[in-house]
């Protein structure tokens, strides 16, 4: 009889690849919910498109770089690209833009790079900053949420699809205001109290529906940290440094103010950043030291961007910053491997 | 209670570890043939002390250890040794290596053996070389020689004896259920190694999903001091350095021994054995193992013999082939595939494990790495697993190293968490290997290094030890020159022969070598003062040594052919070689003269020799202007000349004794002659200003010489007996005082021919002393 030569070990734990995907996927449910409850099918319909390009993309992709389809098709990592692309966009955002998009992510971000893993920038983030920086417009387009205007004024599945495709029905049009984000970025004469309540856009805590949003995000976050799929260290720091430095310059509500460390952790893309893109673990610091320091830069730099940056939001930014910076942080966090003195010539942060 | 610490990292694969624990231990029984590897330990292998056909007995030792870190070998039984020769051993590459092949009886006899009753009185080092003698080698997996272990320990003080109970692998129950059973033997052991060590504290370590074998340890060790330590399950807590981490707090610092921190750590089961090796007299031959996996109808423990063929223990579990596809020594984190059962149980063998497909499935192909850092996450060693696989694809050593991958120890935990597949210890097996055996090949050209510059220093050495003889000799040449100087006959020969070297040097001595000599007193006169371009000094040189060479060469065949040597036509081929490159120099020379100094080659002392020496023979005055072909042409002539002279020197020689080949020579002569005369008129045709006055018969050196051979040959005709040896003699004694006047210019130049000259000019003298013995003789005769 023949047995196999088979090297050590032989045994295998249950998680792959694929399922770490899924699981991803699966966490997004949550704040994709939300998003639509707020803003209506939109976000469904980003996602819809952005999922069909990019399985077109990837299988283009694999085709040239003549790699077996069925193998990488079916590890799911174009459908998160497409999924987090999809969500960060404006909901019901133009077809041709999500096209670009992920043909951004997919081919350049991507494949040019060698494939999966090999990518040193988030796929979705430098997609999402390409876009942003090209086409400011498009980008920044957000329908106005739920509350603000009335539930007939927002895009049904139907509305959606059309707005998409640049053929917005007579019955829907669509509502767009900015952001609260933008809001507060423009506001220098009003305390925030009072922007608060002229703005439709402000509900409990921060934006309405973004609130809603980035707690969804949360939630599904802490179901992949139950699942293991990724450690604690990066998303957590990222939001303590968040809340650290938003305290610290919150002086209690002045037209000055940058908004309270609760509002920057649920407005725009603070949660969704924290749990699916910082913890990206393609372009992310390697160990859970440097993670740490990884989450924490990002979380500065969403907040200084935000407040005196350019752009309302600024997560995107943050991370594709941190993406040049992980290898630098990995090289001065190697951990301590047992039986070694402690390097103290090469300790950092 | 002893405070537990927590390893970084770990896994917590299924522990399938209830399968095989519903049956107590049970023998294995005696195989029909045992296979004995001499290596089942780390360290030397083994020698045998037994030959095929010998009858041995159970517990007899069949193969000593070799050297410090080994173990000797016994028989498990009784039966007779049929074969020492290689076999298939349990090792992950599935090789052959030296065993001891034994037959058993079934008489299962068992050799003398007797235990220390009370191991307290006796000396310690004999205790130790008890434990070595009864073959025990750690059997928790690694195999190590347990006395070394002891013994090292004796230097460095021990605070912490740790027992290995922790058995963290999945199915594996062989320490399990050894501490069920035999806990009481087990912490026998122990005491009988406290007592070798004297630690402060024995600590046995067992993970806490081995709660009958807690209490049954805690039960044996009630009273005795010994701590049992339970600890949560997590793989791989039993790895030493991992267990010393969770008992201790303590690291052993990168590549140390754990008794750098005062550590000793011994497997449960090593313990039972050193007990049955101290107080029972015997020797490691048989041990616990697992044997379990789905494919395995009965799973269970055995106590095997070492030896037994691992086909014989399936045998006994109902093993289901069908199912299999790969058979485990080990458990499934750390152990190896087997491709053949017929390879034996050894001493670390703790489990075979036969699973079927759909419970240890083939690996499924690899997907790209993430990065998602599962594998950092869960090394016990704090490695960056993601890191080292990535250089370890890229063949970047230094950076393995600098990632510390020689601190992995392939436990497997990476592989497991990697969601992409990627077979991670596979790569840094592999990757470790290289390094090696880079480190391997880097030794080796170190060593080779430092014999080529051994090598090179002693040539450097001889050649400064020449230099010295060579000045010893010149000194010593010179201070027998100033003792000549007071002359006896000898000297009055040698000094008669510098005389002549120096006057062939100013050139009046015969004519044949006069025009050589001349070019090249007239060149070694000029060159050294004038100062020229390097390539003209070299080929200046050149000439001049060759030229020196052509004399000697010419001498020698004189001489040879004086001899009648059956060298002639080796050193005439020399002779004619040599002159070649002399023309060849001397044409380069002229060559790079013309080009140099243009049109004047009378400044040129050597081509001026050469030309005046042709000017001698056909009384031509140098051409004013000569072009390049007229070069050439002189230079032919010159060396024509000067095979001329050869030839005719043979030829009178030749003649002078009445050689056979004279005949030969003189055509030779004659050839040479005409071709002489050719070139001379060719010369004269492109050089038409110069007419070409017939030369004077007795001013040509060539027909003088011919006319000096015939007449010694007229003269040998006529020659008695006597006349001729005295001739012989004659000239014998010429070329002893050439050869002298020649040694004596090699010593005063230093030139390392020195030493032949010498031995030749040994020979000659011999030679003229037989010459003139004969010629007494004949005198003697006639008288
Ligand atoms: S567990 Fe596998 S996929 Fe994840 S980082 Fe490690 S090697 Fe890469
Ligand atoms: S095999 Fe090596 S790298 Fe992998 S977890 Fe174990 S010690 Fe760490």
């Amino acid at each position: 009889m023949a047995f196999l030569k088979l090297s050590s070990p032989h045994a295998h734990g249950p998680m792959s690849t694929p399922r770490v995907m899924r699981l991803v996927l699966l966490a997004t449910l949550p704040g994709i919910v939300s998003l639509t409850w707020f803003f209506g099918f939109g976000t469904l319909v980003n996602i819809l498109w952005a999922s069909l390009f990019a399985l077109a993309f990837e299988a283009l992709a694999l085709k040239l770089r003549r790699r077996p389809l069925a193998f990488y098709l079916s590890d799911c990592s174009a459908l998160v690209t497409a999924f987090l692309l999809a969500i960060a966009l404006p909901p019901a955002a133009p077809v041709w833009l999500i096209a670009v998009g992920i043909g951004f992510a997919i081919l350049i971000c991507k494949h040019m790079y060698g494939g999966m893993g090999y990518n040193p920038f988030n796929p979705a983030m430098a997609a999402y900053v390409l876009l942003l920086i090209s086409f400011p417009v498009d980008m920044t387009n957000w329908l106005a949420p739920r509350g603000a205007i009335s539930v007939a004024e927002l895009p049904g599945p139907i509305d959606a699809l059309l707005r998409s495709l640049g053929a917005a029905s007579t019955q829907f049009d669509a509502v767009t205001m900015a952001t609260p984000l933008d809001l507060l970025k423009q506001n220098d004469a009003l305390l925030l109290d009072d922007l608060w309540a002229q703005s439709p856009q402000f509900g409990q805590f921060a934006g309405l529906g973004w609130e809603w949003a980035n707690v969804g995000f949360l939630l599904g976050g802490l179901y992949l940290l139950y699942r293991r799929v990724f450690t604690w260290h990066a998303p957590v720091s990222m939001l303590a440094s968040l809340t650290v430095i938003a305290a610290l310059f919150y002086d209690g509500g002045s037209s000055a103010s940058g908004g309270s460390p609760l509002f920057h952790l649920l407005s725009g893309a603070t949660m969704f950043g924290a749990f699916f893109i910082v913890t990206d673990p393609v372009t992310s610091a390697v160990s859970n030291r440097g993670r740490v320091f990884y989450g924490a830069v990002i979380g500065i730099l969403v907040y200084t961007i935000r407040s005196w940056g350019n752009y309302p939001d600024a997560v995107a930014f943050a991370v594709l910053l941190m993406n040049f910076a992980a290898p630098f942080i990995d090289h001065y966090t190697q951990p301590r491997t047992y039986g070694h003195k402690p390097r103290q010539n090469r300790e950092k942060s | 209670m002893i405070q537990i610490r927590d390893i970084h990292g770990g896994i917590h694969p299924p522990e399938n570890k209830l399968q095989s624990l519903g049956e107590p231990i049970r023998p294995a029984g005696i195989p029909a043939q045992l296979i004995l590897p001499l290596s089942q330990h780390i360290g030397a292998p083994a020698a045998p002390v037994v030959s095929v056909g010998d009858r041995v007995l159970k517990g007899q030792k069949i193969a000593e250890a070799k050297g410090f870190v080994s173990a000797p070998v016994h028989a498990p039984t009784s039966g007779t040794v049929v074969a020492i020769e290689p076999r298939v051993i349990p090792h992950p590459s599935g090789m052959s290596a030296p065993c001891i092949i034994i037959n058993s009886d079934g008489q299962d006899e068992w050799v003398n053996h007797q235990g220390i009753s009370d191991y307290t009185a006796v000396d310690k080092n004999t205790l130790i070389s008890t434990i070595r003698e009864a073959g025990i080698a750690g059997m928790g997996g690694a195999g190590f020689p347990s006395a070394v272990k002891l013994s090292g320990g004796q230097d460095k003080p021990i605070q912490t004896l740790i027992l290995n109970g922790t058995e963290c692998e999945p199915y594996i129950t062989a320490d399990d259920i050894l501490m069920r059973e035999r806990a009481g033997q087990i912490i026998a052991g122990a005491e009988i190694l406290r007592h070798l060590i004297e630690p402060q504290e024995t600590l046995i370590g067992i993970e806490d999903n081995k709660p009958e074998a807690i209490a049954a340890m805690r039960a044996a060790a009630e009273g005795t001091g010994i701590e049992i330590v339970s600890f949560p399950t997590k793989y791989p807590s039993g790895g030493e350095k991992q267990l010393i981490q969770i008992l201790t707090g303590k690291e052993v610092p990168s590549g140390g021994l754990p008794s750098d921190v005062g550590i000793v750590c011994q497997n449960i089961g090593t313990a039972q054995a050193i007990y049955r090796a101290v107080n029972h007299g015997e020797p490691l031959i048989s041990r616990v193992t697992t044997v379990t996996g789905n494919a395995c109808g009965s799973p269970r423990n055995y106590e095997v013999l070492l030896g037994t063929p691992v086909q014989y223990l399936l045998d006994q579990s109902a093993f289901n082939a069908s199912d299999c596809i790969r058979l485990i020594m080990g458990g499934p984190m750390m152990g190896y595939t087997l491709q053949d059962t017929a390879v034996p149980v050894v001493k670390t063998t703790n489990c075979i494990l036969a699973p079927t497909v759909e419970e240890l499935p083939p690996p499924p192909p690899a997907q790209a790495c993430i990065r998602c850092g599962m594998c950092a996450e869960v090394c016990p060693v704090s490695l960056l697993p993601q890191q080292m696989y990535w250089f370890s694809r890229a063949q970047e050593h230094d950076k393995l190293e600098e990632h510390n991958l020689f601190d992995c120890i392939e436990c497997g935990a990476c592989s497991y968490a990697c969601p992409s597949h990627i077979p991670l210890v596979q790569y840094y097996r592999a990757s470790k290997a290289e390094i090696r055996q880079a480190q391997q090949d880097k030794i080796k050209a170190e060593r080779s290094k430092e014999r080529f510059e051994a090598r090179q220093a002693r040539i450097e050495r001889e050649a400064a030890e020449k230099e010295a003889k060579r000045k010893a000799r010149l000194e010593a040449a010179k201070a027998r020159q100033a003792e000549a100087v007071k002359g006896d006959s000898k000297q009055d020969i040698i000094q008669a022969a510098i005389a002549r070297s120096q006057a062939k040097k100013s050139g009046d001595a015969d004519p044949a070598q006069a025009a050589i000599a001349r070019a090249q007193a007239a060149r070694n006169g000029t060159a050294v003062e004038e100062t020229r371009e390097e390539k003209q000094q070299r080929l200046e040189k050149l000439l001049a040594s060759t030229t020196k060479r052509l004399a000697a060469a010419q001498e020698k065949l004189a001489q040879a052919e004086g001899n009648n040597d059956d060298n002639i036509a080796a050193f005439r081929t020399a002779v004619e070689k040599t002159s070649a490159k002399l023309a060849a120099t001397q044409k380069e020379l002229d060559e790079l003269k013309s080009s140099t100094d243009g049109a004047a080659p009378t400044d040129d002392p050597a081509a001026a020799a050469i030309a005046r020496a042709q000017a001698k023979r056909s009384g031509q005055a140098p051409a004013e202007s000569e072009q390049e072909k007229t070069q050439r042409i002189t230079a032919q002539i010159a060396s024509t000349e000067k095979r001329l002279a050869a030839a005719q020197d043979k030829l009178a020689t030749a003649k002078a004794n009445g050689d056979d080949k004279a005949d030969a020579f003189a055509t030779a002569v004659t050839k040479t002659q005409e071709k002489l005369d050719a070139l001379r008129a060719e010369l004269a045709a492109i050089t038409p200003t110069t007419a070409t006055p017939a030369t004077p018969v007795e001013d040509d050196p060539a027909a003088q010489a011919i006319a000096r051979a015939m007449a010694a040959r007229a003269e040998s005709a006529g020659m008695s007996e006597r006349e001729k040896a005295e001739k012989n003699i004659a000239s014998l004694q010429a070329r002893v005082e050439k050869t002298a006047a020649k040694l004596r210019a090699a010593q005063e130049s230093g030139d390392d021919n020195a030493e032949i000259l010498a031995t030749s000019l040994d020979k000659m003298r011999d030679k003229l002393t037989a010459a003139e013995q004969a010629l007494a003789a004949l005198r003697e005769e006639e008288n």
